[in-house]
């Protein structure tokens, strides 16, 4: 059974169908990538799939407890709870708080907490913080960012803000991860340095991920199935391999034009 | 029945004051997001200049209206120049400047009862009280006044707004301050523009209220400045079609409740009405979605 | 464990000074009754202002709604103490107004926080004036003549309790799991969601303790000045606190602390102007507001463990 089954989703903004009858799936530990030009539907499928907008039609399954699950009509965070992080293409940090409080954040609905004992500080308080607060910084050390754990989010690095996200993504414990344009904006060593994250996300959390991404070496490199997009349709599904030799993927990034692409 | 339709006139009536006072806030929001809470006050200021225009310089009405309306647009600049533009130009947050709008209020409100006592005065009758009978319905002339003009006032707005030059750049400002500076737009002065015109018709429906009513006094603007406001967000902040529709209908509100024999409950049937259209439509009747791109 | 425990006991001890510190001029005869008063209503103001913060400067939800919540506290208290008069049946009555008023912000809130901005503040402003007008439409709470002569058994050493308990509630719930949930929400609502956090959940939480605060405070209020009136709880009231919330810094409960003790002052020495003491305050507002845009101390917040771990991460700035 695949971890996320969709079937047939279909997006219209009033006049403008953004997402036209688009099936995948993802199965576990599976690392997929989602590209196509710009404008073909890729951050709006992110956002049907996270349930940040509602689908036209079609449906949305994940694999709980050994079962599929529908996902459609559930709002975002029980969705995110139910094991769907993302980052998003245009950064969402908590700016006006701490890079340790970003990631302590996403813990909310993993940890149980009695009101009671937060606002009399009873020890159990202290003791569900310490450990929230070890989770985070062990999350924060693997990506480099244990030295700025005090910082507020909105101080940090371009570099260093889109590796938070991540973390802050990981830290709500997902079966699945979406990671939007990833290495947008980052020079060459930056998006080295995030490839062999997103690779060691894979291996150390066991966990899948799905990625919309322009950069195509780090995409050939990562992903071991390919989705590409065209004016919010599937053209081609498939191997990198595969996909680099398809005719109608070339045609939709270059106009047609036999050029060298990859 | 009678008394029905005759109280639907007269709230249609009432509602042209508010709606003319609903589009000062709604041109002034549009345009840089601020509810100006001394916009009532500016309606006061009108009644006031009104006042003294027809008692101590015996002006006949309409050279006292157009009058009143061009001091009332010299008060509003001056407030958005000495109030609000320092903290525009600051980048102040925009709690700061809804503040201040409050302290402008308060020190119009009370400086005008310091200056000239808090006791209510009647408003000098500059056109004589007509009686008119249409089938069972009583109209006077002063009621006609107050619509024609309102009406009147309202179709000249939208002319503006949408025709002019200065409308244009009004449209544009409101949109997006630092691309309209790009493309050559004078933003303070756009503004300034805006809150000259809210500001005249402020001072139009202060006249015609004292006309109306015949008092005035130094804190009669706080209830029909919140009032007017609600009416704004009635019909979608930003739009003057809903401010003109969102003015008219709190004022049928009103006049409705008095028909039931409910009035002293007026201002919470007016509140629970505008609870309900906020739920079904967040941002007014006419106003735009403005979802949050992700 | 130790570190957290000194923490709590500073601020006890803290709290224990203020109270000890008016006492004793109290006694010496440096405060009269008159002070005692003003001292009283800037507590009662404490413990508006801070849970207006809660809800405006954390949670980022603009309410013009506090008034409301505050009649609703007053009328409790002085309907059953009138009919209960004692200590217990007072605190009864607190507890009476913090119940209705929570279950009022609770179902006020969840379909009303989807609203957005002023919005939001003109929807509360609405539920606060059809609290108002309804109470003054009632049999039971004597319409708009309000209700006098009650018995009086708060003094402002009670008040001062209240309020340092309310504070001290408040500020350990924003150091925890639901108050980073709460200014998450505040930060990025949609960022929020994609964690897990639900936002109007958390909303509907500050809101809520918000509105609690604001029916004790009126409680107090009743109970101290012995009468309540429809009159007292218009919608200028709720701009009073939000004028205290903004002078002291959007999210800084220092700030509002601070602010309704400066603005208590300020009204006391205007007092002496006469008819020009509100054109002085509007003007001391509006000249501040230019000035200060972020209020007197913008967001800063005063941290007893940062004051102790202060030379420490100075040290660590500097490597």
């Amino acid at each position: 059974m695949n971890l996320l089954e969709v079937k047939n989703l279909t997006k219209n903004f009033g006049g403008l169908t953004a997402v036209d009858d688009v099936s995948l799936h993802v199965a576990d530990q599976e690392l997929v990538a989602l590209i196509g030009p710009n404008g073909a539907g890729k951050t709006t499928i992110f956002n049907l799939l996270t349930g940040v907008n509602a689908p036209s039609s079609g449906t949305i399954s994940l694999k709980i407890d050994g079962k599929l699950q529908l996902l459609n009509q559930q709002p975002v965070s029980k969705i995110a709870d139910l094991g769907l992080a993302r980052t998003f293409q245009n950064i969402r940090l908590f700016e006006q708080m701490t890079v340790l409080d970003n990631v302590m954040v996403a813990m909310t609905s993993k940890v149980s907490e009695n009101p009671l004992s937060e606002v009399l500080r009873l020890p159990s308080f202290y003791e569900k913080e310490t450990q929230m607060k070890d989770k985070a910084i062990k999350l924060l050390e693997l990506f480099d960012l244990a030295d700025s754990v005090n910082q507020k989010a909105s101080n940090l690095a371009y570099g260093q803000q889109r590796r938070l996200e991540i973390v802050r993504a990981l830290a709500t414990a997902p079966k699945l991860l979406f990671l939007d344009e990833p290495a947008a904006g980052m020079n060459p060593r930056e998006t080295a340095e995030l490839t062999a994250s997103i690779k060691m996300i894979q291996e150390k959390f066991k966990i899948a991920v799905i990625l919309i991404e322009h950069d195509m070496k780090l995409v050939m490199e990562l992903a071991q199935r390919i989705y590409v997009l065209e004016y919010g349709r599937l053209i081609a599904e498939g191997q990198p391999k595969e996909i680099q030799n398809n005719p109608e993927v070339i045609r939709a990034y270059l106009g047609g034009d036999d050029l060298e692409l990859f | 029945m009678e008394e029905l339709i005759q109280q639907l006139f007269n709230g249609v009536f009432l509602g042209s004051i508010y709606a003319l006072l609903a589009l000062g806030y709604t041109m002034v929001y549009g345009i840089i997001g601020l509810i100006n809470f001394a916009h009532g006050d500016v309606y006061m200021i009108g009644a006031f200049i009104g006042f003294f225009l027809i008692t101590n310089l015996h002006l006949n009405f309409w050279v006292t209206l157009i009058l009143t309306m061009g001091m009332c647009a010299l008060v509003g600049m001056l407030i958005e120049f000495l109030a609000y533009r320092p903290l525009r130009h600051h980048g102040a947050p925009k709690i700061t400047s809804l503040i201040t709008a409050i302290g402008v209020s308060f020190l119009l409100e009370n400086g005008m009862s310091f200056l000239f006592g808090g006791d209510s005065r009647s408003f000098p009758q500059a056109i004589k009280l007509v009686n008119f009978k249409i089938g069972f319905i009583h109209i006077t002339n002063i009621q006609l006044l107050i619509l024609i003009v309102s009406i009147a006032l309202m179709v000249l707005l939208q002319f503006v707004v949408q025709k002019t030059k200065m409308g244009r750049a009004m449209r544009a400002v409101s949109v997006d301050q630092e691309a309209a500076n790009i493309v050559g737009i004078k933003v303070d002065q756009t503004i300034s523009f805006t809150f000259a015109i809210g500001s005249a018709l402020a001072g139009a429906a202060g006249v015609l209220i004292g006309l109306y009513y015949n008092s005035l006094d130094p804190l009669m603007g706080m209830a029909p400045g919140i009032k007017s406001f609600i009416a704004a967000v009635f019909g979608g902040i930003g739009s003057i079609p809903g401010a003109a529709i969102g003015g008219w209908l709190i004022g049928l509100i009103e006049t409705l409740t008095f028909t039931l024999g409910i009035s002293s409950w007026k201002d919470a049937v007016v509140y629970a009405v505008l609870i309900v259209v906020l739920l079904v439509r967040p941002n007014g009747i006419f106003g735009k979605k403005a979802g949050e791109k992700v | 464990m130790k570190r957290n425990l000194r923490e709590q006991f500073i601020w006890l001890l803290i709290a224990f000074g203020g109270w000890l510190i008016i006492d004793l001029l109290t006694f010496g005869g440096v405060i009269n009754s008159f002070m005692l008063t003003i001292i009283t209503m800037i507590e009662i103001n404490v413990i508006l202002a801070v849970s207006l913060n809660l809800i405006l400067g954390i949670s980022g939800q603009f309410s013009l709604g506090h008034a409301g919540f505050m009649a609703i506290g007053a009328y409790a208290s002085a309907i059953i103490t009138q009919s209960l008069p004692t200590i217990w049946g007072f605190f009864l009555s607190i507890v009476v107004g913090i119940v209705i008023a929570s279950f009022i912000a609770l179902i006020e809130g969840i379909p009303t926080l989807r609203l957005k901005g002023d919005y939001l503040a003109i929807a509360t402003l609405g539920v606060s004036e059809i609290i108002r007008i309804t109470i003054n439409n009632l049999e039971i709470t004597n319409g708009p003549k309000g209700i006098y002569n009650l018995p009086q058994f708060s003094n402002w050493s009670l008040v001062y309790i209240f309020a340092c308990i309310v504070t001290l509630i408040i500020v350990n719930l924003i150091h925890s799991k639901t108050g980073r949930a709460i200014l998450a929400v505040r930060d990025n609502e949609i960022a929020a969601s994609a964690v897990g956090v639900n936002p109007t959940k958390y909303k509907v939480i500050a809101f809520t303790i918000g509105a609690a605060g604001a029916s004790l405070a009126g409680s107090l209020y009743a109970n101290y000045i012995q009468s309540v009136t429809p009159g007292d709880f218009t919608f200028m009231q709720s701009i009073s606190v939000l004028i205290m919330v903004v002078l002291g810094g959007v999210g800084s409960i220092t700030g509002s602390v601070l602010a309704a003790v400066v603005l208590g002052v300020v009204d006391t020495v205007l007092q002496n102007y006469g008819a020009l003491r509100m054109v002085l305050y509007s003007l001391i507002l509006i000249i501040f507001m230019l000035f200060r845009p972020a209020g007197f101390l913008g967001n800063w917040e005063f941290s007893v463990k940062r004051f102790f771990t202060k030379q420490k991460s100075s040290r660590e700035n500097k490597s």
